[in-house]
């Protein structure tokens, strides 16, 4: 049995159709990357997926209960960490994971063993005992994961999880859910980056203003994107579509042409040898070139004819983590 | 049907945990115990010895006239506390947190509320021991001194209902408190609080006799001070009892709309 499977979900506000008909389903014991640009509906998804907000219309079961009948069912086995941090800053870390374990029916004594394990867990030790806002933001993140996990959930919502974090942070927290998904925790990903997802999700779905765009594999998705960008800029801007000619000849389609540079998505990296022989041949001087691995903005390009709207992608840069 | 007995209790427990954390805050926070009791402290001061002798000829006359009345003052302030309160959880997505967690749907308002009459019941003690310090003689009964509680709690408990709304609809904690001073300033001057009805132009007089705040303070008054006190009291409950039938169905109807539109960060 799926851990989640959701068919069909729509949902609309007002004029923007933030959801429509999405469907995905997450095996137990894997992580399911849901990858978007700002404003694709995948904090709406995690909304309705954690009972927060009813859908329009669809079904939806997690682990084996009808979300829309039994929300409280599926409140027991889940744990959300939303888009931004949820903990109360008035309160200290400590108090605010016993808070959580209370509520869910741990006695006193339980809840605060629980909550000592998790902010040791989570290197929180320190600041057990101080009022959250003196947290910084990558402690409160952790913190506010932490919470997410008192209750030992099945399934774990991440909602960009790392959005905002620095780069050494943001690896320290990857590992950090490896260990709790070899644990056999099932976890939805949310993030805006092609990479993250990559690193931690067994599947991803790709959604673009509320739509499903793409399914499957990491590996599937990057090769149909092609795996690898090249990028060319001429030294006369006038040579730009002679270059693309050029290009369309040895790769049998026209290249992407954007401003100053010719870009095309490589799978053999032989063609960018054959692409530089070429141009000397024809006398079409480069300006530079350059090779790299494909990104969202590549998927998007390549899945929607049209580039993802740049999002927030730091808000709360950040060190401690 | 004890299964939905059981659920009660729950419902009961996670309300007194949600009202812990509402109270433990204090502890990290000593400003705010001095926001919801320093603040009464120093009208009560001010009114005692600028005006006390203008008004009532003496202080101590004064003084068994003013503490009911702001005692009354500050309890209607306090339950502005709610809606701030609320209002946080809501934009800060710790309400998103609660509501995710297989806990009573009622409990979250239930603990806040809840925690407001904690705070109540603190603000009444220490206004009722400073006027003590300050000289001040309880001439009814202890009964009567539980009874001026009893009924404050009670008017509280509908009057947070107001506060609720307020919370739900505002935008962000610091219009809430905009609008709840500015919406109680009045309603608390224009009253019997700080001076008796009849020094007031008649057609003032009309109003400050209906405001609740004036017959709860009569009240208090009555049962601080060992006369009569029935039928304000009862005017003030019948207050209470038409703020919470609109206010109660008004505010949780805003609630299940700001929920449903998903407004949160
Ligand atoms: N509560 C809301 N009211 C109105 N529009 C909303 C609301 N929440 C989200 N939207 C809109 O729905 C779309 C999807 O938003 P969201 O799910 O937050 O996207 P993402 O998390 O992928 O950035 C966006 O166009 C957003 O503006
Ligand atoms: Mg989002």
């Amino acid at each position: 049995m799926d851990a989640i499977v959701a068919e069909a979900v729509s949902k609309r506000f007002g004029e923007t159709q933030a959801l429509d008909q999405v469907s995905l389903s997450l095996r137990p014991g894997t992580v399911l990357g849901l990858l978007g640009p700002n404003g694709a509906g995948k904090t709406t998804m995690v909304r309705i997926l954690a009972t927060l907000l009813l859908p329009d219309s669809g079904r939806i079961m997690v682990d084996g209960h009808d979300l829309l009948r039994n929300p409280q069912a599926v409140r027991r086995v889940i744990g959300l960490t939303g888009q931004y941090a949820s903990v109360d800053d008035k309160l200290t870390g400590m108090e605010n994971l016993i808070l959580i374990a209370r509520l869910l029916g741990q006695s006193r004594s339980q809840a605060r063993t629980r909550a000592r394990e998790l902010l040791r867990d989570f290197s929180l030790e320190e600041a057990a005992g101080r009022a959250v806002q003196t947290y910084s933001g990558g402690m409160r993140r952790r913190l506010d994961l932490a919470a997410s996990l008192v209750g030992n959930p099945r399934i774990l919502y991440l909602d960009e999880p790392t959005t905002g974090l620095d780069p050494r942070a943001r690896k320290q927290l990857w590992q950090r859910l490896r260990g709790m998904v070899a644990a056999g925790m099932t976890v939805l990903l949310t993030t805006q980056y092609l990479e993250e997802a990559d690193a931690l999700a067994d599947d991803i779905v790709v959604i673009d203003r509320g739509r499903v765009i793409a399914k499957g594999t990491p590996d599937a998705l990057k090769e149909q994107v092609g795996g690898q960008i090249l990028r060319l800029r001429p030294r006369d801007p006038l040579q730009l579509a002679e270059i693309a000619e050029a290009v369309a000849a040895l790769i049998g389609e026209m290249p992407d042409v954007d401003g100053r540079t010719v870009s095309c998505p490589v799978s053999d990296p032989a063609l960018l040898t054959q692409v530089v022989r070429r141009l000397d041949e024809q006398g079409l001087a480069l300006q530079d070139f350059s090779l790299r691995g494909a990104s969202l903005d590549d998927v998007f390009l390549k899945l929607t004819g049209h580039r993802a709207e740049s999002g927030e992608t730091a808000e709360e840069g950040d060190q401690g983590a | 049907m004890p299964d939905s007995n059981h659920r009660f209790f729950d419902g009961l427990n996670q309300t007194l945990t949600l009202a812990w954390r509402t109270l433990v805050q204090i502890r990290h926070n000593p400003w705010e115990l001095g926001d919801f009791s320093i603040q009464p402290v120093l009208f009560l001061l001010l009114f005692l010895y600028v005006f006390g002798g203008a008004i009532a000829g003496s202080t101590e006359a004064y003084l068994q006239f003013i503490l009911p009345g702001v005692i009354v003052m500050n309890m209607v302030f306090v339950t502005v506390y709610v809606g701030h309160g609320l209002n946080m959880d809501l934009t800060r997505g710790v309400f998103d947190r609660l509501r995710a967690l297989p806990i009573a749907r009622w409990a979250p308002l239930a603990g806040r509320i809840t925690a407001d009459l904690v705070k109540q019941a603190w603000s009444i003690l220490l206004l009722l021991a400073i006027g003590f310090l300050l000289g001040y003689r309880l001439e009814g009964t202890v009964m009567g001194l539980l009874g001026m509680s009893l009924l404050l709690l009670t008017f509280a408990l509908a009057f947070s209902w107001v506060m609720v709304w307020i919370g739900v609809i505002a935008r962000d904690p610091e219009h809430v408190q905009l609008f709840g001073f500015t919406a109680l300033f009045p309603v608390t001057f224009v009253s019997n609080v700080f001076v008796p009805t009849e020094s007031m132009p008649p057609w003032l007089q009309v109003v400050v006799e209906l405001n609740p705040v004036s017959l709860l303070a009569e009240a208090s008054r009555g049962l601080l001070n060992g006369e009569a006190f029935l039928q304000p009291a009862l005017w003030s409950m019948a207050w209470a009892l038409g703020i919470g039938l609109v206010f109660a169905p008004l505010a949780l109807r805003a609630l299940e709309r700001r929920l449903a539109s998903g407004s949160s960060p």
